[in-house]
Formats: structure tokens, C-alpha cells, sequence
């Protein structure tokens, strides 16, 4: 019961607190600018087609536009329009595909990136924390500090340079990787072997990319952390208990450690999914990335707005997600 | 302060590999004084030739000397880190010093911003943002955005530090002196964050630099001035790996993993050097 007040309340409202600021900041952006985005659509669409629009079309059709953005009424009532369209998950069409909604296009990339995010996610950091682990334990060895040197000369690589290193290596020097897109142009998308073969040789560049940095990063963090958690007198003592050393390592030196890193793993998301949104434009992989890059491309304001604002919730979200799993992993808060 | 630095260029190898390199891109930077072309300007050089003596790195596919066209680019992207992290050293440190040492409710409320800006996503807002301002995103204008997105980091780690300090006799013997909240915090507890504040500085241009490139690549910078991102923009706009123009790409890529590598390094060293335990250890090691 302790643990709810103590740990699980603040989190929540720190959750509300994030999601509110930022929704509030995607709300001021484009009525700070001096582009006015009902003008650049109406542009947009009589550019595009070339077509000739009657003055009584375009000014409903304005109307509709400002309707659409929310940019009638007071700036409070914008403000509540603003959110009530966030709760009814309404973004509006999509101009760019108009007039396909722009949260169904979302959905349909949205599988690809949690697809990418998660697995990448997964496997650098459970490989990167044994490294990192047993790289502390056994500090003073030689192979522990070659490994952090390579470390720290791949960690600190741009996302998108590591994935043009990438790209380079196995697609133009040695062509053993495709470079486009998530499947092969011409085959159907379907539960069959082959499709899922392709899919998963088309991901696995992106995927090698991530997981690189992200082993880079978790390997470092854990060994620090091990390293000081070995330094600590328990561990002296269990040691000359007589423990067993894999037992001393698991269970007494890296189960400490790793807290630290779970609460890192909710902190450092955001920056991991601004890795995988930029790998992904890299490789041209069909997720949220990649249509982040089409939105721009075709200047699709409510695509952009879309995404802008689904990646606040998601991220906040995960990370919350992350923290309240916390107490299954340290007894301490779980039982106070 | 210099015995510092001499301490660390003869102790650690990666200050000193960092410190080197930075020097060298640095020196590049400044170079771009003396550049003969402006770098705005296209087709100023025969298009497309590999390196030669008379274009040291070849030139690209716009018409420009990628070597001059990289030291405008290293000096711009220098700039951009630069701005980004002192604003957001300002900014963080003092957060930092006051939530630390206030403690209480303004501590509760300072801190809850500062974590609420650590988990609110940067890209999506920052993109959303550059989206709206496009072709109005000067460098100064990019550097003081991403410097909103910056500062809680280092925010937090001042505040942890402060909170020890607070309780050390020095505090209170200041405190019963008379100096005000203001003195103490900046006469008395900023020179021992100031080692903190400077790893916190480097981490802060590592990650506006590659904010810079995020941002290059999708579009959303002012692309006509050169930095380490809109060159590997318009390479890769030009397909320059497709076409064999390989020196294009590659100059960026190999000053961008050098840059970040060495910067990474700096503030690995001075970080460790700040830490007792890897301090003693060394001590230990006779290094």
C-alpha cells in the first residue's frame, strides 16, 4: 500500500504532467509560426491538380480547413477543441492521401516500428547488461577493456551515420543485404514463409544498426555500475564466504546492478525511438519513421501533427509502463 | 586548472586521443577563414572530381571544394554545439543549484519539470517544430530549441551534487556569515559543480550535433549553410554512393565518428576523473 502512495502515485502524475506539456507545445507550435497552415493547404491542393477553384469554393473551403485545424473560436476554445479531437483519436485526413484518415495510416506503420523498436530494444539491452556485467566484474582483465574501448568508439555514433556505415559496408561494397523498403517490391503482403523471410532479410540492417549503439550504451552503463557494486564490502565478504563465483556474479553483484538500468531503459526511450525513427528513414523501413519523412516531404501538416502527437503518448506511455514494472524487479519498493 | 589538464593529457590516453582530435577539427574550423570560396555559393569548381592536389578531397556534384565546404561545415556544426550547450549549461546549472539548495517544495516542483522534460520526446516536438519554422530555422534560432530540449540532464546531476554540499560545514559557516541564497550558491557551491557542468557541456554538444544531423537528414534545417548534416544531406539527395561519388559521403562520415568519438572520450576521461573509486584505482595502478 506504501508503494502505491510512495512510488506508484508520483509516477502517474508526473505521466499526466509530461503528456500535458507535451500536447501543450504541439498546441503553440504552428499558431507561433507565421505560416498559416489553412493557406498552405488550399495552396497546396491548387498547385497540385493545377485546377482553377471558384472564390466561393475556396472560402468554404477554408472554413472547413479551420474547422478541421481547430482555429475557430477563442484561443481557450481551440485549446479544449484541441484536446477533445486527441481523445476521439481525430487527426483528420490526411492531405498528402487525402482522404484517408491520417490515425489509419499511422496504424499501418505503426506494427513495423514497434516490430523494429522492441526486438532491437530487447536484444541490445539483455546482451549489452551480461557484457556490461561480466566486463565489471572481471575490471582489471585485458578482454574487458578492449571490449570498453570498442565500446565507447561505437556508442557515440549518430544513428544515421552508423546505419550510412552500414549501408555502405553491405549494400554497395559487399551486396549480401537489401537496401529498400521493408519486403520486396511484388510480393504480397501474407502470413506465408517467404514473406516473412523477406521482411525479416530487409529488417535485418536496421535491426543491426540499433542493437549496435544500443549494446555500446548498456554494455557501458552496466559495467560502471558493476564495477562500484563490486567495490562494495558485502560482495568482499560473500566472496570470502566462499560463494560460488557465477553465484556471486548473478545473484548478488549484477541483481544489484541491474536496477539502475531499468530505470534507465524508461529514461533513455525517447532518445532510442528518435534512433529508430531515423534509422528507419536511413533504410527507407516502412515505419513511423520513414512516413515522419514522407509527411515533411509532402508538406502533409496533419500527418505531421499525428505523428507529432502519437509519439508523446507512445513514448510517455512506454516509459510509464517501464517504471511501474520497476518494483517486480527490486523488492525493496515492492515490500515497503 | 592547467595542472588538471596536464594531469589528464599524461594519465589518461582517451583525454588525450580526445583532446587531439578536437584540436585538429577545431583547427580545421578556423581554417574556413581562409576560405577562397563562399559556401553558399554553387558551382564554383568543375563538378564531380576525386581527390586531387588541387582539390585536396575531391569536390561534389553542386560545384563546390568538399575541403573548404567541410571546414564551413565543421566551424557551423562547432557553432550550433556550442550555443546549444551554453544556454543549456546556464539553464541546468542554475535549476540545479537552487532546487538543490532550497530543497522542499520548489526542489519537488523544479525537479518534476526537469524529469518531465527528460521523458518528454525531443525529435517528434523538435521536428514538429522545424516543420512549421521551415526556411526560418536559423543556427542560433535551431541551437536555442534544442537547448530547451537539453538541460535537464545536466539540471539533475548539479542538484544531486548540490544536496551533499549543502550539508558540508562550509554552507553553514556562509550561511551564519550572512551571504544571501545567491552568494552561497554561486561563491561557494559552483566551483565544485564546475567540473560536472563541463562533462555535462561536451555530452550536451555530442547530442545537438546529432539532433543537427536528425534534423539535416529529414529536411528541416536551413540547408544551405554547411554543417556535418546538410553535407550528408545533399549526398545523400544526390545519391553519392549509388553514383561512385564515394569522397563526398565518406568526408563527412569519417569527421562526423572521429568528432563524437573524441568529444565521447573527453567526457568519459573527465567524468572518471571526477569519480573517487576510478580515481584511487588509478592512483593504485601508479598510472
Amino acid at each position: 500500500m506504501n508503494a502505491l502512495k510512495t512510488y506508484i502515485i508520483p509516477r502517474l502524475i508526473q505521466y499526466v504532467v509530461v503528456i500535458f506539456i507535451g500536447i501543450t507545445i504541439t498546441f503553440i507550435i504552428p499558431r507561433l509560426t507565421p505560416i498559416d497552415p489553412v493557406q498552405t493547404a488550399i495552396n497546396r491542393l491548387t498547385s497540385y491538380g493545377g485546377i482553377y477553384m471558384e472564390p466561393e469554393i475556396v472560402e468554404s473551403l477554408q472554413n472547413t480547413l479551420k474547422e478541421l485545424y481547430g482555429l475557430e473560436g477563442s484561443l481557450l476554445e481551440q485549446y479544449f477543441a484541441f484536446w477533445k479531437h486527441l481523445f476521439t483519436l481525430d487527426f483528420g485526413p490526411s492531405l498528402s492521401m487525402f482522404p484517408t484518415p491520417v490515425i489509419e495510416i499511422i496504424a499501418n506503420s505503426l506494427p513495423w516500428t514497434i516490430f523494429l523498436l522492441l526486438t532491437t530494444l530487447l536484444i541490445s539491452w539483455i546482451i549489452g547488461n551480461i557484457l556490461g556485467g561480466l566486463a565489471g566484474y572481471f575490471k582489471d582483465e585485458k578482454w574487458s577493456n578492449v571490449l570498453a574501448i570498442v565500446a565507447m568508439s561505437i556508442y557515440p555514433i549518430p544513428y544515421y551515420v552508423m546505419a550510412l556505415i552500414l549501408v555502405i559496408l553491405f549494400v554497395y561494397i559487399f551486396p549480401v543485404f537489401p537496401m529498400m523498403g521493408g519486403y520486396s517490391i511484388g510480393i504480397q503482403p501474407s502470413l506465408s514463409w517467404a514473406f516473412i523471410v523477406d521482411v525479416l532479410r530487409h529488417s535485418i540492417l536496421p535491426a543491426i544498426s540499433l542493437i549496435i549503439i544500443g549494446i555500446g550504451w548498456w554494455f557501458l552503463s552496466m559495467r560502471s555500475m558493476t564495477s562500484n557494486v563490486v567495490a562494495e564490502d558485502y560482495v568482499t565478504y560473500i566472496e570470502f564466504a566462499g560463494l560460488p563465483r557465477h553465484k556471486v556474479l548473478f545473484s548478488y553483484v549484477m541483481r544489484n546492478a541491474i536496477l539502475p538500468q531499468v530505470t534507465a531503459l524508461a529514461l533513455q526511450i525517447g532518445g532510442i525511438f528518435n534512433g529508430a525513427v531515423i534509422t528507419e528513414v536511413a533504410f527507407s523501413y516502412p515505419g513511423v519513421g520513414l512516413l515522419l519523412k514522407n509527411a515533411i516531404t509532402n508538406g502533409d501538416f496533419n500527418l505531421m501533427m499525428g505523428i507529432a502527437v502519437f509519439s508523446i503518448i507512445a513514448i510517455a506511455t512506454a516509459s510509464l509502463v517501464i517504471d511501474l514494472l520497476y518494483p517486480l524487479f527490486d523488492p525493496r519498493i515492492r515490500y515497503r | 586548472m592547467f595542472v588538471i589538464l596536464k594531469d589528464l593529457l599524461k594519465r589518461d590516453k582517451k583525454f588525450l586521443f580526445g583532446f587531439i582530435v578536437v584540436c585538429i577539427l577545431v583547427f580545421l574550423a578556423i581554417l574556413s577563414i581562409f576560405s577562397p570560396y563562399d559556401p553558399r555559393s554553387w558551382s564554383v569548381v568543375p563538378k564531380d572530381r576525386p581527390p586531387s592536389f588541387q582539390y585536396i578531397l575531391g569536390t561534389n556534384s553542386m560545384g563546390q571544394d568538399i575541403f573548404w565546404n567541410t571546414t564551413h561545415a565543421l566551424k557551423n556544426s562547432f557553432v550550433l554545439g556550442i550555443t546549444t550547450a551554453v544556454v543549456a549549461t546556464i539553464i541546468g546549472t542554475i535549476v540545479g543549484l537552487i532546487a538543490g539548495y532550497r530543497g522542499g517544495t520548489l526542489d519537488k516542483v523544479l525537479m518534476s519539470i526537469n524529469d518531465s522534460f527528460i521523458v518528454l520526446p525531443s525529435l517528434p516536438i523538435l521536428v514538429f517544430l522545424s516543420f512549421s519554422l521551415r526556411g526560418k530555422m536559423t543556427m542560433f534560432v535551431l541551437g536555442l530549441t534544442l537547448s530547451v530540449f537539453s538541460w535537464p540532464w545536466g539540471g539533475k546531476q548539479v542538484r544531486a551534487q548540490v544536496l551533499s554540499l549543502r550539508e558540508r560545514e562550509f554552507t553553514y559557516t556562509s550561511v551564519f556569515s550572512g551571504m544571501n541564497m545567491w552568494k552561497v550558491v554561486f561563491r561557494e557551491h559552483l566551483p565544485f559543480v564546475i567540473p560536472w557542468v563541463i562533462a555535462n557541456f561536451i555530452n550536451t554538444i555530442l547530442w545537438a550535433l546529432g539532433m543537427e544531423i536528425t534534423l539535416s537528414v529529414l529536411g528541416l534545417t536551413s540547408l544551405e549553410t554547411p554543417t556535418i548534416g546538410t553535407t550528408i544531406h545533399w549526398a545523400m539527395q544526390y545519391q553519392a554512393i549509388f553514383r561512385g561519388i564515394w569522397w563526398w559521403l565518406l568526408t563527412p562520415i569519417i569527421l562526423c565518428v572521429l568528432l563524437f568519438v573524441a568529444l565521447y572520450m573527453l567526457s568519459v576521461s573527465i567524468s572518471e576523473f571526477l569519480d573517487p573509486r576510478t580515481r584511487l584505482q588509478r592512483i593504485k595502478m601508479g598510472g
